[in-house]
């Protein structure tokens, strides 16, 4: 038996040996846990009389009736910062791959240099430049969109803002990918078709940076629905997601079936909204 | 410039403007305008966008030289370098940012191992339950953070595992992996085959071709994986809140303080960050050019 034939067998074996590992680690603290959470969202009882799986799915919508609003703002607010994205990132992508020229390599470092100031310290940082006797509002104040006692901070513009302005790479680098891989031919070949500008961009330029305004758009959109840092720091209670609403009843009320329910909730919507949205686009490759 | 010669074709409905009549082409008038637009206008709103992106590391780094008083350090005082010179000052400071540091590295060398072996069978093999791979890979991904801290904590609540070091490990490892299977995986994907069979043809065996050509193609890739896997790691606060127990990182720590008083040795520590991270940036840059 020659030495290929031995080996056969164990050849077929290596993938899963390669997966073994990280897949367990998956196994037990990704899926275990989201059935902990499950099984934790359908159980009664306090903190002080222990908790008993009951099967009550009525914590769902007992969560749903009392949490509506920031479930809703969570998702309104998280659309709006993602639209806010994409209009600051594909301009700034569009520079950086077709009119960076060799400035390119410093633009994308300028892009993501930023975000190693820490996610809390930055956001801080926007509580001061937003603050009442700060100059962006003593300069809206002045040219009258802001009445004279009229404020930024504590407001859901100053939330918006701060999800906008935080996940603003997850936006930008993907887009870049996508237009940095596209064919500069093509566009050409649209001039050569007669296609006016406008026409190529939009037939040509953005059909193929799909995968990048879709990658983009998931990896603003789910992290800034579930985030409760920027209402903490920028805004007031009135603002409040469902993220901070998770955050006190787990940690703080330790009201642990509500703040499950609630956590599989956002889950369940993230999931259902980005796959009907993905499908919409039609990039499956994304997967 | 487009491919000349091709444009016979269409030749009855060219309009005016199109191509000179000595067959040299001019891009049209629109096409013309476009372009000075677009390097114009796009270029200055590329500026303007890198200015809000520095807006806030601008306030970052000044306000660590604010001589402030009171416990707060939102209005400009006076320049000082105390918190400078006196960067651990703050109680409790110095060894969350260890904490954080000490998890970051750990986090990091188990994902990227672990990311790098389901990597290497997801490109390099093809086996029963790719696509179910892929799949388990994206949903972490997919999954607001908040989600994964908390069912994580129902875990170890259920399990009655006390949270802490260890536990914050284990769920900065977990939401790791995935980004760095798809980072090693696009390395993979983008690499030329035919240079692993020429070391085969060379007599080179299965480990040295691994060795001396598979790893060194891939290394850039797994090396940004594990630079990212850091970055997201030492940045965490989800996660960490919600399975820390009583122990303390850095973001954890600037939570707290924006509570209770914000020290400028917090903006001390965040200019330290911007500042290593932009040098690592910019000496990793040159590197990889000098190695070409």
């Amino acid at each position: 038996m020659s030495a290929a034939a031995v080996l056969a067998p164990r050849r077929r074996l290596v993938p899963y040996l390669l997966l073994l590992p990280g897949m367990l680690w998956l196994a037990v603290f990704f899926v275990l846990p989201l059935l902990t959470l499950a099984t934790t969202s359908l159980q009664e009882g306090s903190i002080s009389q222990g908790f008993e799986l009951t099967w009550r799915i009525a914590n769902y919508s007992d969560a749903f009736v009392a949490y509506r609003d920031q479930l809703v703002r969570s998702f309104r607010y998280a659309a709006v910062a993602t639209v806010l994205a994409l209009a600051i990132s594909y301009p700034l992508a569009y520079a950086i791959a077709f009119r960076a020229g060799r400035w390119r390599n410093l633009m994308l470092l300028l892009i993501v240099a930023p975000f190693f100031t820490s996610f809390l310290v930055r956001t801080l940082a926007w509580k001061i430049i937003l603050a009442d006797n700060g100059g962006v509002v003593s300069f809206l104040r002045t040219i009258g969109i802001l009445g004279s006692d009229g404020r930024v901070l504590a407001t859901s513009i100053a939330v918006v803002a701060g999800l906008t302005y935080n996940f603003l790479p997850f936006m930008t680098l993907p887009i870049y990918a996508s237009l940095e891989r596209l064919d500069p031919r093509l566009i050409e070949a649209a001039q050569d078709l007669y296609a006016n500008p406008v026409t190529a961009f939009l037939r040509v330029t953005f059909p193929l940076s799909l995968p990048g305004v879709v990658g983009g758009t998931l990896l603003t959109f789910i992290p800034a629905a579930g985030d409760f840092i920027n209402v903490r720091f920028l805004g007031t209670p009135a603002q409040s997601m469902v993220g901070n609403v998770i955050e006190s009843r787990f940690l703080v009320a330790l009201d642990y079936p509500t703040a499950a329910a609630l956590s599989l909730t956002l889950m369940l919507a993230i999931l259902l909204l980005v796959t009907t949205y993905v499908r919409r686009v039609g990039t499956d490759e994304l997967l | 410039m487009s491919v000349d010669g091709v444009g016979g074709i269409g030749d009855g409905t060219r309009r005016a403007g199109g191509r000179g009549a000595a067959g040299i082409e001019r891009p049209s008038l629109a096409w013309r305008a476009w372009r000075g637009l677009t390097r114009n206008i796009v270029t200055f709103y590329a500026a303007l966008a890198l200015l809000y992106l520095f807006l806030p590391v601008f306030v970052v780094v000044l306000f660590s030289f604010n001589d402030n008083v009171g416990r707060f350090n939102f209005a400009w005082q006076g320049f000082t370098l105390k918190s400078w010179l006196n960067p651990c000052g703050v109680m409790g400071l110095c060894p969350a940012m260890v904490r954080s540091l000490q998890i970051a590295a750990l986090s990091t060398i188990v994902a990227t191992a672990l990311g790098t072996m389901i990597a290497f069978a997801l490109v390099r093999h093809r086996y029963r339950g790719r696509s179910a791979t892929s799949t388990m890979i994206f949903l972490p991904m997919a999954t607001p953070e908040i989600v994964l801290g908390s069912s994580l904590l129902a875990l170890f609540l259920n399990l009655g595992i006390a949270t802490g070091f260890g536990t914050i490990l284990i769920g900065h490892i977990l939401f790791n992996i995935s980004y760095v299977v798809i980072t090693v995986r696009a390395r993979l994907q983008g690499m030329d085959a035919t240079l692993e069979q020429a070391a085969m043809d060379l007599y080179a065996d299965e480990v040295a071709t691994f060795r001396r050509v598979t790893l060194p193609l891939v290394m850039p890739g797994i090396i940004s994986a594990a630079l990212l896997a850091f970055a997201l790691s030492f940045d965490d606060f989800i996660v960490a809140n919600f399975n820390a127990g009583t122990t303390v990182t850095f973001p954890m720590f600037v939570w707290g303080a924006a509570q209770r008083g914000v020290p400028p040795q917090i903006n001390v520590m965040g200019s330290v960050m911007f500042l290593v991270a932009l040098v690592a940036m910019v000496v990793g840059g040159v590197l990889q050019r000098v190695r070409r």
